[in-house]
């Protein structure tokens, strides 16, 4: 981690700073001291308040569903709430606005209904759509790590307390919440550094009139590199102060837990009251995530172009044109991809990032669980998630400017990428596996250790058994998160090996109809392969709990 | 076990890395081209470079192409790359200045008409143009029995109210291309006056080219039928449509000083052990081989007039005989004033 991200950080910022006369502090001081900045700053911090908090109203209800209920369709629920996370904005955007824009069929449809002259929904360029954008993607992150948290909590505890005469309010305020206090803080951290860090859907569904840190400091590096170094060490330090108090306040809550089987967990949906909430529960869900995806990939089969000289009506049919030509290097160029190789190149980089990740992530997250020296983890637990609060290009920029030189002249090779994307997904894997190796509970390794086995026995047979649902957790995190990923990608990737992203974004980046549909065909393949990757990898689950 | 599987694998990776970093010496020299993303080319023509010159060509793409030229001056002297291609003349300057770039007289610039040649020392030397001019959807127009803008004075009219999309100059380059047209044609004292009007009329800007064209644009969707976008949009309404057609949907308003052209450069970055071969490629680059695989590839217009084009091209395209003109050196110093102030209009 110090070779792959502060020493590329450390140059970045170093060389930006040789070019002005500012050095880091002045510089911050300097940044500070201008209003333009300070309102910056201002809304990056109360968007993302607002944003957490709304995710968290959807995300904690929505995980008690994930965790307390059986149903069925569950698994595949879950995945689809998973993709949002993978696309990449401009996708999005697009097929929010097929949804909610001025043309989008909501507002067609309630312009005939009420024969209203002007679309009555504004979405587009409003703070109103910032927020949903926020919580569109991020939602899962809560349904993650709270879901998975909650899942195997031991339902007795729950019910002696039921049984000791607390209502059904008392026992959540007072038993179930402190429990799950460290992985819902744990996930509001997450969505909270996100939505602090958040580029593309500011950039597009927000417009110009909004800028966050992460817009501002990718705005000013065009003519203003010091300035945009100073920005770039502000965020940081601001994901630093973040990741410190969240240190501070989670050692005080983490507590070993005896954690239980997700089965021991789950019930039926066999009371009205139960049927009343998943129903609506999963409706919920259904529209917020699926609808706007469904509106997506229906939009890739069906041709709009309108006939030679006609106003644009939403006319013409199906279509699979549009995935035809994909597999058709219709200008022959040397950098196209067909479908099949961007997916394997995609797949290929989100199995190497998954291992790096892994490789990485389990020992420090282990050494962080393992640590009982408060110190050690008040300095070291925000270290680790700072990653996240580094803007993508000013990494992507620093690894090239850095590894540039023998002995680790990475420039070119094929492996900077997902060194690039383990980083980015470095934090989720550690913060989704450290809760759960904190909560084993200490006599089991000792009882382990002291029946003979070796601390290589522990690990496997202990520890691995207990964690194997966050471990696969992390994994799916590293996965879709490499899979995703384009803000790096743009600027590293080898071009003779685009991943999907990318290969979407050069499609959208040109006029006429064929490119723009097999943007829309790719991003729907996207979806597929995201969801199908989430399946997969749930049904493996390597070591669930259900061992012991 | 799973331990011994994570250790090998950190080990195998590890290996992995070192291997990765060993540089490999092929027989045939290598020749680095770092460019912009939108940069393509099409596979046959760089073969014929690679086999004439029995060199291999690898290309690294970083970004858009200010990122990828901020790059380059973060790396100035210790170039990443032999040959940097994809600095337009709104960043010029700033290339120039940084001292990124070596000169070279190439012979093939004899052929090449004065007007692209902006940098005198031959540091930088033409590759393509495009211009950034307003594109409408004729139907939406003909459809309305109102005449479409002739100029950009013409957006001002009440008829044309809440039309316009554009692009932020912040963040999009056309958005700063069309900025810079206005600054051009009204003058330094006139084009804030001619924003505050177009603000009136109720323009909408965003962030980038892609939302205003896919998103905005009334041809793909949106409510607004005038979009700022390129002089060879139409022709790649027709090359990329869903079906065949014969007409452009979209046409482009070239009155004398609504468009604003950008000229893209090459330069042998300072520092490069390859300049020999960089020198080649950069003729090879103004040749006419890698200039007639232009249009089609990067959607800009060849400067080499021996470059023949394609004929939907001919036919279709747009070219203003007066583009706006402002000088690199006055983009490179007023710039941030330029921008700044346009936001105090336009934005707030």
């Amino acid at each position: 981690m110090g070779l792959f991200y502060f020493y590329p950080l450390g140059s970045i910022l170093g060389i930006s700073f040789a070019r002005g006369e500012t050095n880091l502090t002045s510089g911050i001081i300097d940044a500070l001291a201008s209003p333009s900045v300070r309102g910056v700053l201002w809304f990056t911090i109360w968007q993302a308040t607002l944003s957490t908090l709304l995710t968290l109203l959807i995300g904690l209800p929505g995980a008690y569903l994930f965790a307390r209920y059986d149903f069925r369709g569950k698994a595949f629920l879950r995945t689809l709430t998973g993709i949002p996370f993978v696309m990449p904005t401009l996708v999005v955007a697009t097929a929010f606005n097929a949804l909610l824009g001025s043309s989008g069929w909501l507002n067609i449809g309630l312009m005939s209904a009420f024969n209203l002259a002007e679309p009555p929904i504004q979405f587009a360029y409003t703070l109103g759509a910032i927020l949903l954008a926020h919580v569109f993607y991020n939602t899962t992150i809560v349904l993650r790590i709270v879901g998975d948290f909650w899942a195997h909590l031991n339902p007795r505890l729950e019910q002696a307390g039921r049984v000791l005469g607390a209502n059904r309010w008392q026992t959540a305020r007072q038993v179930t919440l402190p429990l799950l206090a460290p992985a819902i803080a744990a996930a509001a951290l997450l969505v909270f550094i996100f939505d602090f860090t958040s580029f593309g859907v500011i950039l597009i569904l927000g417009g110009p009139r909004f800028a966050t840190l992460e817009v501002e400091i990718f705005t000013v590096s065009q003519f203003n590199l010091p300035l945009a170094a100073s920005l770039s060490a502000l965020q940081l330090a601001c994901t630093l102060g973040l990741t410190v108090a969240y240190t501070r306040l989670s050692a005080r809550l983490a507590r070993p837990l005896s954690l239980r089987p997700h089965s021991h967990a789950l019930r039926k949906l066999n009371t009205w009251r139960r049927r009343v909430f998943s129903g609506g529960m999963i409706l919920f869900l259904l529209v917020m995530f699926v609808s706007p995806l469904a509106a997506l990939g229906a939009r890739s089969f069906t041709r709009l172009e309108p006939e030679r000289r006609q106003r644009t009506e939403v006319e013409g049919g199906f279509t699979l044109d549009f995935y035809k030509e994909l597999a058709n290097n219709e200008r022959a160029s040397m950098f196209y991809a067909p479908p099949s190789k961007a997916i394997s190149i995609s797949l290929g980089y989100a199995v190497i990032t998954v291992f790096f990740a892994l490789a990485l992530g389990l020992p420090a997250a282990w050494a962080l669980a393992r640590q009982t020296n408060s110190l050690f983890n008040s300095l070291v637990d925000p270290i680790l998630m700072l990653p996240l609060g580094t803007s993508a290009v000013t990494l992507g920029l620093g690894l090239i400017v850095a590894l540039d030189h023998p002995p680790i002249d990475l420039r070119a090779s094929p492996i900077l990428l997902p060194l690039a994307h383990t980083l980015v997904a470095f934090p989720f894997v550690v913060r989704s596996l450290a809760p759960a190796l904190r909560s084993i509970q200490p006599r089991l390794r000792q009882a382990a250790a002291v029946l003979g086995a070796t601390p290589g026995q522990v690990l496997r047979y202990v520890d691995l058994p207990l964690v194997g649902r966050a471990v696969l957790v992390a994994a799916t995190f590293a996965f879709t998160i490499s899979l995703g990923e384009f803000g790096a990608s743009a600027l590293i990737a080898r071009p003779e090996f685009p991943t999907i992203p990318v290969m979407i974004y050069r499609f959208l980046s040109q006029p006429g109809g064929l490119n723009f549909g097999q943007a829309l065909a790719l991003s729907s393949i996207l979806m597929v392969v995201t969801a199908a990757s989430m399946l997969a990898i749930d049904r493996l689950r390597i070591a669930d709990i259900g061992e012991f | 076990m799973k331990k011994n599987r994570i250790f090998l694998l950190l080990t195998f990776s590890l290996v992995f890395a070192a291997c990765a970093s060993v540089p490999t010496t092929p027989a045939a020299q290598t020749l680095t081209v770092m460019t912009h993303d939108s940069f393509a080319v099409s596979d046959e023509v760089v073969d014929a470079f690679e086999a004439e010159n029995d060199a291999i060509v690898q290309f690294i793409l970083v970004g858009d192409a200010g990122t990828a030229l901020t790059q380059a001056v973060l790396a100035a002297g210790n170039p990443l790359a032999d040959v940097f291609y994809g600095v337009d003349n709104t960043f010029l300057s700033r290339a120039l200045d940084a001292g990124i770039f070596e000169a070279y007289d190439s012979p093939l610039l004899a052929n090449i008409p004065e007007q692209f040649k902006l940098d005198s020392q031959n540091r930088a030397l033409p590759v393509d143009y495009g211009d950034v001019c307003l594109n409408y959807e004729v139907a939406y127009f003909d459809d309305r029995y109102i005449s479409p803008p002739g100029s950009l004075e013409d957006l001002l009219l009440p008829e044309f109210e809440g039309m316009l999309v554009v692009q932020n100059p912040v963040t999009s380059s056309p958005g700063l291309a069309f900025l810079l047209a206005t600054i051009g044609h009204f003058g330094e004292d006139g084009y804030l006056d001619y924003w505050q009007g177009l603000v009136d009329n109720d323009v909408l800007v965003v962030n980038d080219w892609e939302t205003a064209y896919y998103t905005e644009f009334s041809r793909w969707g949106g409510t607004r039928p005038i979009v700022v976008s390129y002089g060879s949009s139409p022709p790649f309404e027709i090359i990329f449509a869903e079906q065949p057609m014969q007409e452009p949907p979209t046409e482009v308003v070239v009155a004398d000083g609504s468009c604003f052209r950008q000229i893209e450069f090459v330069g042998i970055l300072e520092g490069t052990q390859n300049r020999e071969l960089a020198e080649k490629w950069v003729d090879f680059m103004l040749s006419p081989t890698f200039q007639e695989d232009i249009p089609l590839q990067m959607f800009v217009f060849p400067i080499n007039p021996d470059a023949r084009l394609d004929e939907t091209f001919v036919e279709f395209m747009a070219v203003p005989d007066q583009p706006a003109f402002v000088s690199p050196e006055d983009i490179a110093s007023k710039r941030e004033t330029w921008i700044e102030d346009w936001r105090e209009i336009v934005l707030r």
